[in-house]
């Protein structure tokens, strides 16, 4: 073998050797973050860590149970608004591709999708904030609008994927349109569709920035929805760049809580994904 | 044989076109008779259903015209005051009534770009590796999984571990450098952002390696071609625009990011002059004043920030998606 | 009643400007087993798909014309109107992949939101898959999902959901196409069973199933309905050249 195939050869081996090791030093700062994490936070989440709300700093016994509450409230009501309104419109867009509208709509979802959220936050605060105050529901509307391009998107490459055949013998049965969407299509595709949502739930669960001027923050456990609401992400950050190391502690509890949340739900989702997908 | 249907005094219901439903099939059977019934009430929920398909796809495009138009209306005071002078200026005084842009704008160009740049060569060795290394496998599934979760950790949870983490580790690299070690700054901003904005470029490259059609590797291979070669002439130049996408793509997101960027960045308002300067991003100084920002002027101004964040951030996106558009 | 249960009167379809199917008349008598056969292209399917109102479905698809079923203009009523009396089953089956066989043949009814009792139901499901020959097979096994059955069989589960909603007219298109020969033979031999309570229209691209399973067969080419006969007329003696070579394989 000559001397310069000798050297092709190696120098390919010397580049799959450097992509490995590239490629395979990405997983090492999710492991240091993860591993970290969860060492800081577990010592610190605790019965009264979940059940109790904020105190005054140097006071011991805070807890994040008002944040927890808060989040779930929020979240729910987010979910609410935007998972019906991204289906219906995911459902449009799946059943007409060449209109004009659908073209717009389009490309309305595709430009939604990549404003940042503190922009997002920006407007809920101009819509809903100076005229009515922090509150919870400018809140969850923010994270809704969030939610929106990812539940559209999966809900329209769902409803793509699903053969033709299947909405052609329910037309022939006779079916009126709503029923054919509501009663055949959506079913086989709720695979698809449940994962959109769930995908969009897990990144909105730690989204702080469009909630820094709308939900705000508050010490208090409240379900008053008119009112400002704490979230966990919105703690952690108030928490993290405080001065006070009691408070970080919580900080970290609160951080591996939110952490296992968004990892459980990307977990489920894949399962989701795998069991309910209906054999065509 | 009953062959006369139940003309029941209900309003024709209109089809899908808009006319008038005047006839129907004689019924043969009571059970007939019964489901024309049903039938009337079906098309007109039919008519609802899709009237409000149509109506909500409208929506999109309203929500997204009435971000567009708040955020002029509202920025408006500031454009007027300041005028173009603001994108240029470069001291931010809100108490001297004097608002100039250019800190931030530098600072989220310093970051975004340092961020990409330090991201690039993991997210594209990552992209080949999955592609076309080792599309299949559960040791490669694992390492696509675990490039997923990077986009799936919330971004305030990035800033808490930078703050802990990397802010330490950059003030003893500063020591080593003879520079002030105050560990925030830019530098700081563009480590986190490039670990976080990975994810992006790497599953667009990854997917659109793999479809590069074999039958061009293979033409390269039966030539004689080593590996990385087939790679070097045949994959990237097929995939480049996808590639490019991917990278733009990440780009949005890096320019784009909060919290995380908050939290370590140092937030200063002067103009940043070497890397390890303490700054403000676009988005960060929007985080930090707007709650408190109580003079017309000076809201506006934030908000126009906000505009052109919104501008840079929706262009690189809109392109990025239409390149990937030219591979589906 | 009359003999005649649907007539093509001057019957035109459209894709956008490409005139499909020109100018077509056909009466078609009860209880009868009609062919539509043609070369590739020839517009048999649209024609098929028009009778029940499926063709304009696809966007930019439009018709002219007259079709009567019993008398009446199937093309000015709404379409589910006439999906009631008019069912069709497609080439590739297509039972619904989320319901069981059972659900699969009253699909027509409950996906509809009718509520029957479940005696009736459990007799429409009965009789529908005994029409059908598949109620010996898959008595036992009502409840598994309808996607598990064979390629034949599938395509007979499809038949019974649409003779489930009593329908006047079944139209096939190329029913038998995707089924390996055995179970082309066995759907085949429910022809000749269906006709007896139904009237079949079948699109085939098999001249030899055209001439074993039909009582009269259409000749569709580029369009035109050329020649409409008995079949055993059709098939010694056509009147038309073009048929003549069609049959004779000049072209297929």
């Amino acid at each position: 073998m000559s001397a310069q195939i000798k050297y092709r050869i190696g120098k390919s081996a010397g580049f799959q050797g450097l992509t490995i090791l590239l490629a395979s030093s990405c997983v090492i700062p999710l492991v240091a973050i993860l591993l970290y994490i969860i060492r800081a936070g577990i010592t610190k989440i605790n019965w009264s860590f979940i059940t109790n709300v904020e105190k005054p700093v140097g006071e011991i016994g805070g807890g994040v149970a008002h944040a927890l509450v808060g989040s779930l409230i929020i979240i729910l009501m987010a979910a609410i608004v935007a998972v019906p309104i991204g289906i219906l419109c995911g459902i449009y867009l799946g059943e007409n591709r060449n209109s004009k509208l659908a073209y717009w709509s389009r490309l309305s979802v595709d430009i939604l999708q990549g404003v940042p959220s503190i922009v997002i936050g920006i407007v809920v605060y101009i819509w809903l904030v100076k005229p009515f105050g922090y509150s919870a529901i400018s809140g969850s509307i923010a994270l809704a609008i969030m939610m929106l391009p990812i539940v559209v998107k999966s809900t329209e490459e769902t409803l793509k994927l699903l053969p033709d055949n299947i909405k052609e013998a329910a037309y022939a049965l006779g079916m009126p349109f709503h029923r054919v969407i509501l009663k055949v299509i959506l079913p086989c595709g709720i695979s698809g569709i449940l994962s959109g949502v769930m995908l969009s739930v897990a990144r909105i669960a730690g989204e702080t920035a469009p909630l820094l001027f709308t939900a705000f923050g508050c010490q208090f456990l409240t379900t008053d929805v008119r009112k400002p609401m704490e979230t966990l992400p919105h703690l952690i950050f108030k928490y993290a760049i405080s001065p006070y190391n009691d408070w970080k502690d919580l900080a970290w509890g609160a951080s591996l809580i939110l952490l296992i949340f968004v990892l459980l739900l990307n977990f489920f989702t894949r399962l989701i994904t795998r069991k309910w997908k209906v054999q065509l | 044989m009953d062959t006369s249907i139940n003309k029941d005094v209900i309003t024709r219901p209109e089809d899908s076109l808009g006319r008038v439903i005047t006839s129907t099939i004689n019924a043969t059977s009571v059970r007939t008779a019964g489901r024309i019934r049903r039938s009337y009430r079906q098309i007109r929920t039919e008519n609802v259903f899709r009237k409000t398909l149509i109506i909500v796809s409208l929506c999109m495009v309203v929500l997204i015209l009435g971000i567009l138009f708040t955020l002029i209306v509202q920025a408006f005071p500031s454009i007027k005051a300041l005028g173009a002078g603001y994108l240029w200026g470069k001291t931010w005084d809100p108490v001297q009534d004097v608002y100039g842009a250019l800190p931030f704008l530098l600072g989220t160009l310093l970051t975004s770009f340092l961020g990409l740049l330090i991201s690039l060569p993991f997210s594209f060795a990552v992209a080949i590796f999955l592609g076309e290394y080792y599309p299949k496998g559960w040791l490669p599934n694992l390492l696509k999984n675990a490039v997923e979760l990077i986009a799936a950790v919330p971004s305030v949870i990035y800033g808490f571990w930078g703050l802990a983490v990397l802010i330490p580790m950059v003030q003893s690299l500063e020591t080593k450098m003879g520079v002030p070690p105050v560990g925030y700054g830019i530098f700081s901003s563009a480590l986190v952002l490039s670990i976080m904005v990975i994810p992006y470029s790497a599953s667009l490259g990854r997917s659109m390696i793999t479809m590069v059609p074999s039958s061009l590797k293979e033409a390269a291979y039966s030539l004689g071609a080593t590996r990385w070669e087939v790679i070097r002439s045949v994959i990237i130049p097929y995939t480049k625009s996808g590639l490019f996408a991917g990278v733009l793509l990440s780009l949005g997101r890096a320019l784009g990011e909060t919290m995380a960027v908050t939290m370590v960045i140092g937030n200063t308002t002067q103009m940043p002059h070497s890397i390890f300067d303490t700054g403000n991003t676009m988005a960060s100084v929007i985080a930090n004043e707007l709650g408190e920002a109580d003079k017309r002027v000076y809201n506006a101004a934030l908000i126009e920030l906000g505009l052109v964040l919104f501008f840079v951030t929706v262009i690189i996106n809109v392109i990025g998606k239409k390149v990937i558009g030219k591979f589906s | 009643m009359e003999s005649t249960i649907v007539k093509a009167v001057n019957y035109n379809s459209y894709f956008g400007d490409n005139h499909v199917v020109k100018d077509v008349n056909i009466e078609i008598p009860r209880n009868n087993v009609i062919a539509v056969m043609g070369p590739s292209g020839c517009g048999k399917t649209t024609f098929l798909r028009g009778i029940n109102r499926m063709h304009e479905l696809i966007p930019g698809a439009t018709a002219k014309g007259q079709i009567m079923l019993n008398g009446e203009d199937v093309m000015e009523m709404h379409p589910i109107f006439v999906r009631l009396k008019i069912g069709m089953v497609f080439q590739r089956p297509n039972p619904f992949p989320n319901l069981s066989i059972y659900d699969n043949v009253i699909a027509g009814y409950k996906l509809n939101g009718i509520k029957l009792p479940k005696a009736e139901r459990d007799k429409i499901v009965q009789h529908s898959l005994e029409r059908v020959a598949l109620w010996k097979e898959v008595k036992d096994s009502l409840n598994k999902k309808g996607t598990f059955l064979s390629g034949g069989q599938q395509q007979r589960l499809c038949i019974a959901r649409a003779v489930a909603m009593e329908p006047e007219v079944l139209l096939f298109d190329e029913p038998t196409s995707a089924l390996d020969p055995i179970s082309t033979s066995t759907v085949e031999e429910l022809f000749h069973e269906l006709k007896k309570n139904y009237t079949l229209i079948i699109v085939t691209h098999n001249m030899q199933q055209a001439a074993r399973c039909s009582d009269k067969t259409a000749f569709f080419y580029m369009g035109e309905l050329v020649e409409y006969d008995d079949t055993k007329q059709m098939f010694t003696n056509p009147k038309d050249t073009r048929t003549q070579n069609y049959i004779t394989g000049r072209f297929s």
